[in-house]
């Protein structure tokens, strides 16, 4: 049994407007020491999964009308308040976007590291604060009994996101939830954060959901992979399947939407038409045929599920492996891939 | 020699946060000037009030009939009222049942207005829209002063109660202001950082947001006061609050009502000690209301 289970989860927002079927229908799975890259554009559905796994979701207006969330076999979308509260920080734990405001202005960074302590260890207040120190040294923050003393406005953006993942992991969580964790930090700073992420992964044995818009950040970390666009996932592989070879049409027209290394200055970039869909009005067939390149006639009428095209490898698409090749190979030639 | 520049210079480096964002509040609050002097008279007014017996000549309580009426300058450095009594003493004494009186009743707004606009703000739902904002609205479309009115004759005269009927007219707007402010504050991403560490609802409140929805607090305090002397003098005026023989700066000038004509320093020094003390809580609350606010940094 996996760790983490994600069966069939449908998180749903009343508003004024309508039903927003934020998520809709996304499973996936987590073994110990894994990690997972979830990749899709803003509105897709990511962070309100993530957020679903943490209870987090504001009830109401959010509701989750089907679908279970299996941690170790219990699921989390039943247990108590009080349950959750244990599980979350202790055995879940979660960083967020924007480590800038992540932090408590009116305590020191050490106090609310030792809050994450207290709560979930039986220890003394000098035990917290020794372990406190740590976890800030683990996560390379250099003077760390000085620093745990500072506030967070004294600390700089980098900074202040190890402070959060110093936070996160102070209780050797076994399923660590990065939202987005690079996304507010400059290039060099990030590449420093996703490298201790590792460190600390191989040290603690954490398996990571790693939330992103960003494909370089995924194929650096994650060992698999779920795209989702319009709240449910439309491909799910390893990391190496889906970067070399997308099933289904968005995720090889994220690809090819962004400049690579390999093939720069020969290939022209091809941007993906139109908007996200309305979580609320959503196409008739297939959530992508308004935007797909390779879209066929049949694809306004039937919603494709996710399906195993190759073996280990599901996408959700009516068009068969072979048509799919075909059409990336037409489409590369139209933009003057050398193949 | 290097070794006393490091140690001067970590000296300077670990100054308490606290303590420098206290002292950039002071830089802020003491370039306004007005603040300042709202500051010195609230200052004055409470050491008067600490110090009222050795700065009173005499007993505030005490009557002479054969001294009623004497006009400043003859009769001490105020005169005295129509029973006797020495004006300069009860204005003193007055500062101290004023400030007493209006701390009081402040606290009890800030007790129950405080708790409750916390709980709505973080709760939301049924308890806050209808329930507490219903009943904040009731109240708040009440006149403040009938409102005093009604609880005083229900509960009693005196001052004890003239305080609590302050204290209730006060609560709406605690209520609605930390509420307000709750609101905000609990949708900052550091409260979801503190929930995803498994701390909960009454750690999240109390931790992480009524220590950040403070400053709006301390500003509303700090003007309530003010409007407590008045309300306070108000109801003694109007024989809800102090009795006639206490020195209360309210029952001073009812006392002195008949005597507008004849005795005019009656009135005039509890009328001007009203005036000061509130002109000095609104000046002070404003300044402080200017240094919290974040537009005003360099």
């Amino acid at each position: 049994m996996a760790m983490l289970e994600v069966n069939n989860l449908k998180t749903h927002f009343t508003t004024q407007d309508g039903v927003v079927k934020a998520v809709d229908g996304v499973s996936y799975s987590l073994e110990p020491g894994e990690t997972l890259g979830i990749v899709g554009e803003s509105g897709s559905g990511k962070s309100v999964t993530a957020l679903s796994v943490m209870q987090l979701n504001p009830k109401p207006p959010a509701s989750y009308p089907e679908g279970e969330i299996l941690f170790e076999g219990q699921n989390l979308l039943t247990v108590p308040e009080k349950r959750m509260q244990q599980i979350r920080g202790n055995d879940i734990a979660m960083i967020f976007q924007d480590p800038m405001t992540s932090l408590n202005p009116v305590f020191t960074v050490g106090n609310q590291i030792r809050e994450a302590i207290r709560i979930h260890q039986d220890v003394s207040k000098s035990e917290a604060v020794q372990k406190t120190v740590q976890v800030l040294k683990d996560v390379g923050i250099a003077n760390p009994e000085r620093r745990a003393k500072e506030y967070p406005h004294q600390f700089s953006g980098g900074m202040r996101q190890r402070a959060m993942i110093a936070m996160a992991l102070s209780c050797n969580p076994k399923v660590l939830i990065a939202d987005e964790p690079t996304t507010a930090l400059d290039v060099t700073i990030q590449a420093q954060i996703l490298e201790l992420m590792v460190g600390l992964q191989e040290k603690y044995g954490t398996a990571i959901v790693m939330i992103t818009h960003d494909l370089g950040v995924v194929s650096q970390l994650a060992d698999k992979v779920m795209v989702m666009y319009a709240g449910r996932a439309v491909e799910r592989a390893t990391t190496d399947d889906v970067f070399y070879d997308p099933l289904m049409p968005y995720s090889w027209s994220l690809l090819r939407s962004l400049p690579r290394l390999d093939t720069a200055g020969e290939v022209r970039l091809l941007p993906i038409k139109g908007t996200p869909p309305s979580l609320i009005f959503l196409p008739d067939g297939c959530n992508f045929h308004p935007r797909c390149p390779f879209a066929k006639g049949e694809c306004r009428e039937v919603d494709p599920a996710l399906e195993e095209k190759k073996p280990g490898h599901e996408a959700a698409c009516i068009l068969s492996v072979e048509e799919i090749e075909a059409s990336k190979s037409r489409v590369d030639q139209e933009l003057g891939v050398g193949s | 020699m290097s070794e006393a520049v490091t140690a001067e210079g970590s000296q300077t480096q670990t100054i308490r946060p606290r303590e420098r964002r206290l002292a950039g509040f002071w830089r802020r609050f003491k370039r306004n000037r007005l603040a300042l002097v709202g500051l010195v008279i609230v200052g004055i007014m409470l050491l008067t009030a600490a110090l009222a017996p050795l700065i009173a000549p005499s007993d505030p309580q005490a009557q002479d009939y054969a001294l009623t009426l004497q006009p400043p300058g003859v009769g001490g450095l105020m005169g005295t009222d129509s029973l006797g009594g020495d004006v300069f003493s009860r204005v003193v004494f007055g500062a101290r049942i004023s400030l007493i009186s209006s701390l009081i009743s402040v606290g009890i707004a800030l007790l129950i207005g405080v708790p409750v606009g916390l709980t709505a703000g973080y709760f939301r739902g049924i308890w806050d829209e209808w329930i507490v904002m219903r009943v904040v609205d009731s109240l708040q479309a009440f006149p403040f002063l009938i409102l005093a009115l009604v609880i005083a004759a229900i509960l009693g005269g005196g001052l004890g109660y003239a305080m609590i009927a302050i204290g209730i007219g006060f609560i709406p707007a605690f209520v609605r202001i930390t509420r307000a402010q709750v609101l905000t504050v609990r949708s900052l991403d550091y409260v979801d950082a503190a929930r995803a560490i498994g701390t909960g609802h009454v750690g999240i409140m109390l931790r992480h947001v009524l220590p950040n929805s403070l400053p709006p607090l301390l500003v509303q305090t700090t003007l309530a006061v003010g409007y407590a002397i008045i309300a306070e003098a108000t109801l003694s005026f109007l024989g809800l609050g102090a009795e006639p023989g206490q020195p209360s700066w309210g029952s001073m000038l009812f006392q002195a009502q008949s005597y507008l004509t004849t005795a005019w320093w009656m009135a005039f020094f509890p009328g001007m000690a009203i005036f000061f003390a509130v002109l000095g809580f609104n000046l002070l609350g404003d300044g402080v209301r200017e240094a919290l606010d974040p537009r005003t940094y360099d």
